[in-house]
């Protein structure tokens, strides 16, 4: 080139603009927190990443203020948690298995100091509100402790004569200890809540006349569901209904078992209905269950552990009748069946035609479900019911029909699991902060959110972002041998703080985002060489269906959202899907410009303190 | 350059080619150069390229001289055989190993500064000779190792990033190349990864001297306004005068082309390449025409881009010495030595 032309720019390609995606929104809360799929998929929108980076740099403490805050009982869940978070986990997507997020739960509250003194206080002056709390479950503890340090009066009901509600009743000490409950119930219980333990509450309108601005009813679905079969009637005595059954056992009241022990149920209560028997004399238990084996509900890690323990799972079996003899339990007799799907795909279970199978046994558990029941709320309360018997309740604000009482946990929609109780629990606390405030329930505090950037030097971020290969590691037991003989001893030992630290840095850091400026991009496809998951493409823009099908890498699952920026100078737009992105932050440390960066999102959602100062 | 390595982990759904491998085995180490660097944007088409040509690694001899784009071979295609040789010197040392054996790819790899100033002499000797090889200059007019300054090939007039206007003429590769026999010769820019895979690959299947002369902003020193070399000049000034598609060998083409618009080019190894003409008037097949309108676009101030001159029947070195086709460590005792009477025999022919 003989000289410097002065010629312009050419326009960008392309007489009229397509029709494509618009830019993503990144301001919206809701963006970034759904790339951290772990958090998006915690009820209590747990955030994740954050306390398992503060476990890898050994501040358990910290770690586990960080749980305590979102989801209260980190000790107890760190054992016994659904964990909806380990199937969303982007490292599952990524190579074979999720990061043992619950474990690592585990290890936070094992490993702490003493953080009593992080802990809020009992209010110093009474805010002159009061609130019953029916049930002394995680759902009205989480209440209790949301509202409690504001000046709130907390009275906490329960029939039984200690908190905990079915973490203490149905949940066997071999999985939970009650040292670990007691702790975490203790937290809360110091925060000075009037407590009538021991107190059976028959009717919702003598406790609405006792003139409390609130009721939040967390009683949980205490009535185990029973099995109408031939038999059942005569052989009572060795028949039990599993929650009532692990609830005598909890308390000491029953010791022993049979040696030939059928558990019928597919759920969580009937692996742990189970385990206990084998525990307690079964020498010889086992599992049926009416689906089959992948349709069962319990999660597949109880499943493993109970099969662990020698206890082996029928599938395709109904319980048609309990033999007896002279009125004692001789054994139940079962059809075999298959399933056979509709057009529709749904799934029906029809007699197979082979002979009916009679396993003999000395006790049958019954786990084959639990139901909501609440004769103690008169139909005219003002709290209405719907067809099946159960109260109408706003999924947001957890309102009842009448405006002052609330539902959470089981009690709000049926069965469901801990974390989704104490999930509930915030949302009916804020409520019931709102309404005591004169708000209206219905608009809902914005979460405390922060986007900060970690770039600490040109290539150096403030997280570990070099990515590990390790595949999942296994929580050790302790041996079966000592296990199996004493129903208090916890199976699980739990990581030591070793195998945590490993364990930790398999976690991709999803709340490390990537953050794009399209007016620093330069569009040198730096990021696009450097991306080891070839997440990041450069090009015309299109509708989604479209775009999707013109990455670099296609973009297949469609749960997962493609960032867009708006149009660059060439015309191009960048697109960046989400899906297996690894937060490796190679794109901002090859970007010239600085057009990415990497930003720690943290979200906390909003609690009852967001709106009552 | 990064501090952690690319980790190992890929897409689950990445594409293979027919030896099984994906794009990331065609990888090398990590590279040093600055971030945005145009150099890792044709390492990553040379990457691209060798995957999509099904290439074994081990078929192909990467060498290269001295500077940032010398350093490039280490980035990409790890598992191929390498050597960095002196400042300048790469032509010679490639030259040697391809007549020690014909049977690699061989690719050499060198800069404006190791081509057109040191190593200027051996760049036009090498093509005189008619060397089998891919020679790729990432050219961006600058001499960044040494804090840039205007390199061989810096436009008169363009300006530094200290503020230095050039007054000095530029080197043009491409004309130099089509002058002195290369037989595939091509300009790409290292933002258009579109245009460059396609040349890459057509120069890897071209049976002869193949120049790709390869505009690669540097993003450090010659990035700015008043650059001609920067992303923003390039791509305002960038005039293809076709676009190709390289059309692997078993690849029947069954869709008609306009007469006129598209030319087919069938290479000695059954591929087809198809190029789309941009500029009606351009005729790649013609040295004379290619020159002529490389002088014209450069007096409008613009850069001619795309494959600019092709003889699809080329020859090569070993045609023009009559060597053997076995490579040199194939041979045994008696081939290379094969005694004083052959000794005699060949002497008598000179006589």
């Amino acid at each position: 080139m003989s000289s410097v032309s002065a010629k312009g720019r050419k326009p960008s390609p392309g007489p009229a603009r397509r029709v494509g995606m618009a830019p993503t929104d990144t301001a919206n809360p809701n963006y970034f927190h759904k790339v951290v799929d772990c958090q998006w998929a915690c009820p209590a929108h747990t955030p994740v990443p954050e306390y398992i980076r503060l476990i890898a740099a050994g501040r358990y403490s910290d770690a586990y203020m960080i749980n305590w805050q979102s989801n209260v009982f980190p000790g107890v869940l760190g054992r016994t948690c659904d964990r909806p978070c380990e199937p969303a986990c982007r490292r599952g997507r990524v190579e074979k298995e999720p990061v043992a997020i619950c474990r690592l739960k585990r290890v936070a509250a094992d490993s702490k100091d003493d953080i009593s003194d992080r802990l809020p206080k009992p209010a110093m002056v009474k805010n002159g509100k009061r609130v019953a709390l029916i049930g002394a479950g995680p759902a009205s503890l989480t209440v209790a402790r949301d509202l409690l340090p504001f000046g709130y009066s907390c009275v906490i009901y329960d029939c039984d004569p200690f908190a905990g509600g079915m973490m203490r009743t149905q949940i066997p000490k071999f999985r939970l200890p009650e040292r670990v409950l007691d702790e975490e119930c203790g937290y809360i219980l110091g925060l000075e809540p009037e407590t009538r333990f021991g107190h059976k509450v028959e009717s919702l309108k003598a406790i609405l006349a006792e003139g409390y601005d609130a009721v939040f009813v967390g009683c949980g679905a205490p009535r185990g569901r029973d099995l109408d079969i031939p038999g059942r009637k005569e052989a009572a005595e060795h028949i039990h209904i599993g929650i009532d059954w692990l609830a005598s056992v909890s308390f000491g009241h029953t010791t022993s078992i049979g040696k030939r022990v059928i558990v019928l149920g597919g759920g969580n209560t009937a692996m742990d209905c189970c385990r206990t028997s084998r525990r307690l004399g079964g020498e010889r238990v086992d599992v049926v269950v009416r689906s089959g084996f992948a349709e069962m509900k319990a999660s597949p890690w109880e499943k493993d552990d109970a099969m662990g323990e020698g206890i082996p799972i029928h599938n395709f079996l109904v319980p048609k009748e309990i033999t007896h003899v002279e009125g004692r339990l001789t054994g139940v007799i079962f059809e075999k069946v298959k399933a056979e799907y509709d057009d529709k795909g749904r799934r029906k279970l029809v007699p197979s035609g082979d002979p009916p199978v009679h396993m003999p046994c000395d006790d049958v558990l019954v786990a084959v479900g639990q139901e909501n029941a609440f004769p103690w709320i008169e139909r005219d309360s003002g709290v209405e019911f719907d067809e099946r018997n159960m109260p109408k309740v706003d999924p947001v604000t957890m309102q009842s029909t009448h405006p002052k009482v609330f539902f959470g946990g089981d009690a709000a929609f049926g069965p469901k699991n801990i974390i989704w109780a104490v999930a509930h629990g915030h949302e009916a606390a804020l409520s019931i902060d709102l309404l005591c405030h004169g708000g209206d329930v219905a608009v809902r505090p914005s979460p405390l959110v922060n986007v900060l950037s970690q770039k600490m030097g040109i290539h150096e971020w403030s997280y570990d972002n070099d990515v590990s290969l390790d595949l999942r590691f296994k929580v050790p037991h302790a041996p079966k041998e000592l296990t199996l003989k004493d129903v208090n001893m916890e199976v699980e030992l739990g990581f030591n703080r070793e195998l945590a630290f490993k364990e930790a840095q398999r976690c991709l850091n999803c709340d490390i985002e990537t953050v794009f400026e399209k007016n620093l991009c330069i569009e040198c496809d730096a990021c696009v060489d450097i991306c080891p998951m070839d997440c990041i493409t450069f090009t015309p823009n299109a509708p989604e269906p479209v775009l999707r099908t013109m990455l670099t890498a296609p973009a297949t699952n469609p749960a997962q959202d493609l960032y867009v920026s708006a149009d660059l100078k060439t015309g191009n737009i960048m697109v960046k899907d989400e899906d297996v992105c690894l937060h490796c932050g190679l794109c901002a440390e090859r970007c010239p410009t600085g057009a990415w960066d990497m930003q720690k999102f943290y979200l906390e959602t909003a609690k009852a303190h967001a709106c009552s100062r | 350059m990064t501090y952690i390595t690319k980790p190992k982990l890929h897409h689950p759904g990445l594409a293979t080619n027919k030896l099984g491998f994906t794009h990331r085995d065609y990888e090398g180490r990590i590279s040093t150069l600055c971030a945005g660097c145009g150099h890792d944007s044709i390492s990553a088409a040379v990457i691209q390229a060798c995957f999509e040509l099904d290439i074994e690694p081990h078929r192909v001899a990467k060498l290269s001289g001295i500077g940032c784009s010398s350093k490039t071979p280490d980035y990409f295609l790890g598992q191929s055989h390498g050597f960095n040789a002196v400042h300048g010197r790469m032509p010679s040392v490639l030259t040697g190993a391809n007549l020690a054996n014909r049977e690699l790819i061989y690719l050499g790899v060198s800069g404006d500064g190791d081509s057109a100033s040191i190593g200027f002499g051996q760049f036009v000797h090498c093509l005189r000779r008619g060397v089998n090889m891919v020679y790729i200059c990432e050219n961006n007019g600058v001499y960044g190792l040494t804090k840039g300054q205007f390199s061989a090939t810096a436009d008169k007039g363009s300006k530094a990033k200290s503020g230095a206007i050039n007054a000095d003429s530029p080197i043009d590769l491409v004309s130099l190349a089509i002058m002195l026999g290369a037989t595939f010769v091509a300009r790409g820019f290292s933002g258009d990864r579109k245009q460059l895979v396609p040349l890459i690959k057509a120069a890897i299947t071209h049976q002869g001297s193949a120049v790709l002369d390869i505009i690669s902003p540097c993003v450090t020193f010659n990035n700015h306004a008043g650059s001609t070399k920067s992303f923003d000049f390039v791509r305002a000034h960038n005039e293809a005068v076709n676009r190709l598609d390289y059309v692997p060998a078993e690849k029947e083409i069954t869709v008609d082309y306009k007469e006129g618009s598209t030319e087919i080019v069938r290479q000695h190894d059954g591929s087809v390449l198809k190029l789309a003409k941009l500029r009606s008037d351009y005729d790649p097949s013609s040295r004379v025409a290619a020159l002529a309108h490389l002088q014209d676009r450069q007096e409008a101030g613009e850069i001619a881009t795309g494959l600019l001159f092709l003889d699809p029947k080329p020859e090569d070195l070993h045609g023009h010495l009559n060597t053997i086709d076995a490579p040199l460590n194939r041979l045994g005792q008696d081939e290379l030595c094969p005694g004083a009477d052959a000794l005699e025999a060949v002497n008598a022919e000179y006589r």
